[in-house]
């Protein structure tokens, strides 16, 4: 008779051993929980050393995935509350019309202009958001998706703001160490920060709660509208922030701000990289961006090429290259004969 | 005499052309078991949606220790010490048990009784769960709340309210889909609660038990009060008879 | 001029709800959000022009083969990629989105648009009405409107297929339980709402040029007018088309056209805090889905 075979997944032995405090005995063990968390944070930070020698198109594609990464970010965290943003756009351009109004109409420097964008534009996007809080999800989804193409609109019919030309000849920013320092440590700030809220705290309880099913939540007694209106502005931060520091970088804002690449990309790289984990987003970010930098030879063809897979990733992996990678490195399958013979 | 605790007058709900809760009065007084009955469809759930802020009623007012709290949301009603529990279960089925307690602990209304910050918590919903009778050193409190059986659900949803640190405990159908040894140990565990003076309405269809739990019982039909009295004077009320059973009994 | 913005206004109101009719019965039906509404419009569009101009066919072949693609392609987006996604909401909505900006944007990359894109008139020239001139294919579009709701009426109330959709609509455990199949309802849905959308491009889009851009404003004005009048409901389809066609023409006439935009932002605003549901919405709020 021939013998069936099933597969199993079993932790792998370090893993087992790493599961409490014996984590301390051995440096293997050490290193194998430090090395997945600590290798990508320190390439991160020595990459900016490199730059003489990386040249100009690794700087810019690094930087470009860092700001995608924070606007990654600042989606996950949304979705961990239940509400899907479909225009990051929306988030980014706020902030990067307000450091360039503040800018070219005031004067004010980049270290100005930056941190009230943040803080103003997160604000602005958040009162804006606010009536769709209270209602079935797909407002929300709606209502981000709508409003970048409606301020798109609105800016080229009454010409305010730099209308279709934009406002330029904006200042750069002081010199190369922040240009390229600045979105790392930004993303790496967020990260973690946002990390540790969602999962360590009773706060992120809460919210994966609300996620989860907010009815009940709400019979706990707790407001959860205040909460997924926190949640929008604490999660707009890194959003406006990148649409702030881009326009200091590029020295220009227009309507191209609110174009639909800042929506669908941090959305495929959330959605390639793993929805719900905070750096699976950010891995998608470092994964997608480079490859979309390299294909500009094909022009909006690339938008459409990502937009169409990221329809199929949806429909096929929707757990994301980091669930698997992690389930991969933590665990090894082996096919198990099914059903036990004589003797045993 | 004081004010009753809860205080219901002329309470109505209609749906579309469906009338829910057809003009319900009832008090209730600090300690008091109220049981609510009825057959399917006369509007209990609702009522009690009615009286939690689920549902904003039509007309009617709802009193909760001598305070209008008719309309008010339901988060407001929690924090003002009313918990309910839902006849589909809603645990937060991607968290283990312990950690779905988190939530009501952390309302505005647990603060203020008690205080604490993180890492306590834990502790405070471990001991709940013993409460309910949820095994305290085993794996099952750690278990997620997608994989736990349906008694335990049930139990987990009274744990859910007992964190509140309510005054006022409305349980929708907690027996059913429960064995008999599991209906005996949660009978325990209310008549528990009762001892630490908490007010209790259970909606019920397991008559026998919940006649075992309660003082006083009122009977809903088709949305209205039919009857309201000792367990002893609804078993031979005869609209109640006729309203379970149909007119031709007798 | 009092009757000329009458006119307009009722010309502009139903030029809108002609344009939001597909998307709203999708919804009412099966509850899909199609985001991807503005690409069909759009594919129709092109397909219609690329079948009169590449192909040489007669208009009215070329019209009726375009819906009924256009019908197809609904049904495959359904078929290919919201089947494993039913009941997910918001992956449906992130899945139509990005086939609708994907198809979209295939359509800019292949050079779709110069002004060479257009169609042409169903009827030239034009007539007055109580003293205001109007040009024929605008009230061919009136007519073509009305023609489309009566048949919508009756296709719901008398065929098989008609009253499954307005039984999967009103309750869809019941609607299960007599046998209908809610996959196959969804995706016919998807393909009614599709072929509704390519009537609305064949009849609209010979006023203007077509445009890449002009995908999103549809999907813009579709999403809006939903809202005002109700995700679900076609007579607040018709409703809020009327209301926001008559204000987009009085600011148009006594303000700037520029300021049009403004008039959808703040009548979706109003709306989602004055009655989120719409006017005619049946889904509350949050808290009283019991």
């Amino acid at each position: 008779m021939a013998v069936k075979y099933r597969k199993e997944r079993i932790d792998r032995g370090i893993k087992a051993r790493c599961d409490d405090i014996f984590a301390l005995t051995s440096h293997r063990e050490m290193l194998y929980l430090l090395l997945p968390r600590a290798l990508p944070v320190a390439l991160l930070l020595i990459f900016p050393l490199l730059q003489g020698v990386v040249g100009l198109y690794w700087e810019r594609v690094v930087t470009f995935s860092c700001v995608i990464g924070l606007l990654a970010l600042s989606w996950d965290l949304m979705a961990a509350v239940g509400l899907i943003s479909l225009g990051q756009a929306f988030f980014f351009g706020v902030g990067a019309y307000i450091a360039g109004a503040l800018n070219y109409y005031f004067g004010l420097p980049p270290i100005v202009t930056i941190p009230t964008a943040t803080l103003a534009g997160a604000l602005i996007c958040t009162l804006l958001l606010l009536p769709t809080l209270r209602l079935r999800g797909i407002y929300f989804a709606l209502f981000t998706l709508v409003l970048p193409l409606f301020f798109m609109r609105i800016i080229e019919a009454t010409k305010i703001l730099g209308g279709t030309v934009g406002l330029s000849s904006l200042s750069p920013l002081p010199n190369v160490w922040v240009e390229l320092y600045v979105p790392i440590i930004a993303l790496l700030v967020f990260l973690f920060a946002y990390r540790r809220l969602l999962f360590a705290t009773d706060y992120g309880t809460i919210l994966m709660g609300i996620r989860d099913n907010d009815r009940a939540v709400m019979a706990g007694g707790i407001n959860i509208y205040w909460y997924k209106a926190q949640i929008v502005f604490i999660a707009s931060l890194p959003a406006t922030f990148a649409g702030a520091f881009l326009t200091h970088y590029y020295q220009f804002v227009g309507m191209p701000a609110f174009a639909l690449d800042y929506s669908i990309l941090p959305l495929a790289c959330a959605v390639v990289g793993g929805i719900g984990t905070l750096a699976g987003p950010v891995l998608g970010a470092f994964i997608l961006v480079p490859i979309f930098e390299a294909l500009r030879a094909f022009g909006t063809l690339r938008v459409a090429m990502y937009s169409l897979a990221l329809a199929i990733f949806v429909v096929t992996l929707p757990e994301g290259v980091f669930h698997y990678l992690r389930r991969k490195y933590h665990q090894f399958e082996r096919l198990v004969p099914i059903g036990v013979e004589e003797g045993g | 005499m004081s004010e009753p605790l809860l205080k219901v007058a002329s309470l109505s709900k209609r749906f579309g052309g469906v009338v829910a809760v057809d003009n319900v009065s009832f008090e209730l007084e600090k300690g008091g078991a109220l049981g609510i009955i009825g057959p399917n469809g006369s509007g209990k759930t609702t009522l009690v949606n009615l009286i939690t802020g689920y549902v904003k009623p039509d007309s009617g007012k709802v009193f909760f220790k001598g305070r209008d709290i008719t309309g008010l949301m339901p988060y407001q009603v929690a924090n003002l010490g009313i918990a309910r529990t839902f006849q589909l279960v809603r645990p937060l089925y991607s968290l283990p048990a312990f950690k779905n307690l988190i939530i009501p602990l952390c309302s505005p209304r647990v603060k203020k009784l008690r205080g604490g910050r993180y890492g306590d918590r834990d502790a405070v919903a471990l001991d709940l769960l013993e409460d309910v009778g949820f095994e305290r050193d085993s794996p099952v409190p750690y278990k997620l709340a997608s994989s736990l059986p349906h008694g335990y659900l049930k139990r987990l949803e009274l744990a859910r309210c007992l964190a509140l640190r309510p005054e006022l405990i409305i349980i929708d159908e907690l027996f059913s889909g429960m064995s008999m040894s599991e209906i005996a140990s949660t009978i325990s565990i209310i008549e528990k609660i009762r001892e630490e003076g908490v007010t209790l309405i259970m909606i019920e269809h397991r008559l026998r038990e919940l006649f075992k739990v309660v003082d006083r019982v009122i009977v809903l039909n088709f949305g209205r009060k039919i009857a309201e009295g000792t367990p002893q004077e609804i078993v031979e009320n005869e609209e109640v008879k006729k309203a379970y059973l149909g007119a031709e009994v007798i | 001029m009092l009757t000329s913005i009458l006119v307009y206004g009722l010309i502009n109101s139903v030029i809108l709800a002609l344009i939001t009719l597909g998307f709203t019965l999708t919804f009412g039906i099966s509850g899909v959000a199609n985001f991807a509404y503005g690409a069909f419009y759009i594919f129709a569009g092109y397909l219609t022009w690329t079948l009169l101009n590449q192909l040489g066919l007669p208009y009215f072949l070329a019209a009726t083969l375009s819906v009924i693609i256009t019908a197809f392609l609904g049904f495959s987006m359904y078929w290919i990629f919201l089947m494993r996604l039913r009941g997910l909401v918001l992956s449906e909505v992130i899945a139509t989105f990005a086939v609708g900006v994907a198809i979209l944007e295939l359509f800019r990359w292949a050079g779709f648009v110069t002004y060479e894109f257009s169609l042409p008139y169903l009827v030239k020239g034009s007539v007055e009405v109580a003293g205001v001139v109007v040009d024929l294919q605008r009230l061919t579009i009136v007519a073509i409107t009305a023609a489309l709701l009566l048949f919508i009426w009756l296709f719901t109330r008398h065929t098989k297929i008609g009253l499954s959709f307005r039984g999967i609509a009103q309750e869809e455990y019941t609607a299960l339980c007599f046998g209908i199949n809610p996959d196959r309802t969804a995706a016919l849905s998807l393909a009614f709402g599709s072929a509704i959308a390519a009537v609305a491009a064949i009849a609209v889009l010979p006023l203007g040029v077509i445009s890449v851009n002009t995908g999103y404003d549809v999907l813009l004005i579709a999403l809006a007018i939903a809202v005002i009048g109700g995700l679900e409901s076609i007579t607040g389809t018709i409703i809020a088309s009327f209301i926001l066609g008559y204000a987009q023409i009085i600011t148009a006439t006594y303000l700037s056209p520029g300021w049009m935009i403004l008039v959808y932002l703040a009548a979706i605003l109003i709306v989602l805090i004055v009655k989120p549901s719409g006017l005619f919405g049946k889904f509350k709020e949050l808290e009283e889905r019991v």
